[in-house]
């Protein structure tokens, strides 16, 4: 049969239709078993501690330093646009929404795709072409349960207070642009947030959101390891795709909760 | 000794992530104990509530007293039903108190302003307020001008 025929065409769209979703179900056996399995965290929060500091506290530099960043840039653009109407004022109003709602979970969730999720991958994507996943289960260990589940249960529990690090950063920049520099009233500037963000939905919601990218971006970069072919170009694919799916996967998820939180759908 | 630090790391990350927490609990969304304090219930009945949002504040003499909690259409007068939350510290409202619709500057959001009348007897949980001045609607107050120099020129 010719190659580019149309039933081969056909052919290649069905095997890539059924590649998709066999990986689907691989990974979520496996997300299933390293959380509610024969593993868990049974052999200690040891394990645990380590991927807290690897996962979690490495990734607080470029946290804080984005976080900052960003809200002063957006309390300079803020001020700009609201100073023409004569409502500079309301410039906290907006940087805090702006963090706590969008920015500080989706900016997070990417910074942590990019920096924790690439070296989740690309160091358990090692471990397998090193066969260090094969020996451990020819002595008896279970690697989903030695390597894996911790690496998902500090991804979970880092990245939510990574995202609040971020709002709380980015807020203290936008503060420190708009009322040290740029002369906004300091009390109408704090009041005016205080009076517009409310802790249940803006807060938590915002808490919740991170909570979601969390799971999901360190459920694919885990599995991308796990998964990947145990040669060198099988890992540098792995860490590629974790970063292009995290990153499509946080800001597809973005909309959708928004969409439930904050909109009318 | 290296897993000692790796714990001391650790564990000032999630007391950052924690204390970040409570800074946006307390200094950014201005949650304190106080405002979360025994309220009560009033009712308000506008023709027009224009532009009013729930959660709006509720002031007397331009000091914050509540807020509003719940806006519907009254089934039988066709107006506009407010349920507002009131402190319970402002317990001494008079019956005859009158609630206008007011807005915070010249285009800035609509709030709720209580100016106290001279009764005796005063407010309690679930009482409506019947002296209410609806919202200024913009729209309306020039169709009403635009018609009347009309209606001039037209004499």
């Amino acid at each position: 049969m010719r190659k580019s025929s149309p039933l081969e065409r056909i052919r290649l769209l069905g095997r890539s239709g059924i590649d998709v979703v066999q990986a689907l179900g691989r990974s979520s056996l496996f997300l299933l078993s390293s959380l509610f399995g024969r593993s868990g965290l049974s052999n200690g929060g040891q394990l645990l501690i380590r991927q807290l500091y690897f996962v979690g506290v490495l990734s607080l530099p470029i946290i804080v330093v984005a976080g900052l960043f960003i809200g002063m840039v957006l309390a300079l653009q803020g001020f700009n646009i609201l100073s023409s109407y004569g409502s500079e004022q309301a410039v906290g109003q907006m940087v805090a929404l702006t963090l706590l709602r969008e920015l500080g979970p989706v900016v997070t969730g990417l910074l942590f795709a990019g920096r924790a999720g690439s070296a989740l991958t690309a160091e358990i994507g090692n471990m397998k072409s090193t066969e260090q996943l094969s020996s451990l289960e020819m002595i008896g260990v279970d690697p989903l349960k030695y390597i894996i589940a911790p690496r998902l249960w500090a991804g979970f529990i880092s990245m939510p207070l990574l995202a609040t690090i971020f709002s709380v950063v980015g807020i203290w920049g936008g503060a420190m642009v708009a009322v040290d520099w740029l002369g906004v009233y300091e009390g109408s500037f704090w009041s005016n947030m205080q009076n517009s963000v409310q802790f249940t939905e803006d807060v938590l919601n915002g808490v919740i959101k991170s909570i979601v990218f969390a799971f999901v971006v360190t459920w694919i970069a885990v599995f991308q390891g796990y998964d990947c072919e145990p040669t060198s170009e099988g890992i540098s694919s792995a860490t590629t795709k974790t970063v292009v799916y995290a990153s499509l996967a946080v800001l597809g998820l973005d909309f959708i909760l928004t969409a439930l939180m904050f909109g009318d759908l | 000794m290296q897993s000692r630090s790796l714990e001391i790391g650790v564990g000032l990350f999630l007391l950052a992530g924690l204390l970040a927490l409570l800074l946006l609990a307390l200094r950014v969304s201005g949650l304190s104990a106080a405002s979360s304090g025994d309220t009560y219930k009033l009712y308000a009945h506008f023709d027009n509530i224009a532009g009013l949002t729930v959660r709006a504040k509720v002031t007397m003499a331009g000091v914050t007293i509540g807020k509003v909690t719940a806006i519907d259409l009254d089934h039988d007068s066709y107006t506009g039903r407010v349920t507002m939350e009131v402190e319970k510290r402002v317990d001494n409202l008079p019956v005859d108190s009158t609630a206008s619709i007011l807005t915070a500057g010249l285009l800035g959001e609509k709030y709720i302003g209580i100016s106290v009348g001279g009764e005796e007897d005063v407010l309690t949980a679930d009482s409506v307020i019947h002296d209410t001045q609806s919202s200024l609607v913009l729209e309306d107050l020039i169709g009403k001008f635009l018609i009347n120099s009309v209606n001039k020129e037209s004499k």
